[in-house]
């Protein structure tokens, strides 16, 4: 699954810990999400996108079929 | 905004919490271990009644820290719940598919010691360590 986590981060100057504190999580839970290493449940994924104010679809985007 | 940080301080602080509990609770039931292991032949010279509360406490002092251990785990994130169960799955196997064939050893006679219980907490607490290092390492 890719994402743009990286780069709503970066728009916002947040650090990864700075992400993680929000959505609280550790900051290799965040570093891990951003490098496509592991796929957030959709609580998360819900959380990020409310914090973010935005859908998940304009962060996560399934590559499978 | 600040509704969130008051709640990620908290969440930090769970955390913390959850971790100093459970460090509390494995050292008393280290040493409820170590009373009920040493007392009867040091300390009660084989009491039965002090022994049997000495093996009730090692119990109920155990099950507490089981409880605290599930607490700890449920205040980690989703990453580290998912390393935890992983390495707690291959722990599990592990220690299942070894400590069978261990016992058997013996049986078909091809090692002449009894097996021992301490080896094979040695082997699930090896493998569980290894687990966690193979999973922070995979999602670092």
């Amino acid at each position: 699954m890719k994402n743009r986590l990286k780069v709503l981060r970066a728009e916002r100057d947040w650090t990864q810990a700075r992400l993680a504190s929000e959505l609280e999580v550790s900051r290799q839970t965040i570093n891990a999400i951003e490098k496509g290493k592991f796929d957030p449940s959709l609580p998360l994924a819900f959380k990020a996108a409310r914090l973010f104010k935005t859908s998940i679809e304009e962060i996560f985007q399934y590559e499978g079929l | 905004m600040k509704k969130l940080k008051t709640e990620t301080s908290d969440w930090a602080a769970s955390n913390s919490q959850n971790i100093t509990r459970l460090r509390y609770w494995i050292v008393a039931w280290i040493a409820a271990s170590a009373l009920a292991a040493f007392g009867p032949g040091f300390l009660w010279n084989y009491n039965t009644s002090l022994t049997i509360a000495g093996v009730l406490l090692t119990l109920g002092i155990g099950f507490g820290m089981i409880f605290a251990n599930k607490t700890y785990l449920h205040g980690m994130d989703e990453l580290h719940q998912k390393i935890f169960l992983d390495a707690g799955a291959l722990t599990l196997g592990v220690g299942l598919v070894c400590g069978l064939s261990y016992e058997m050893l013996e049986d078909i006679k091809l090692i002449p010691f009894e097996p021992e219980i301490s080896h094979l907490v040695m082997l699930m607490c090896l493998t569980f360590l290894a687990g966690l290092i193979n999973g922070q390492r995979k999602y670092q």
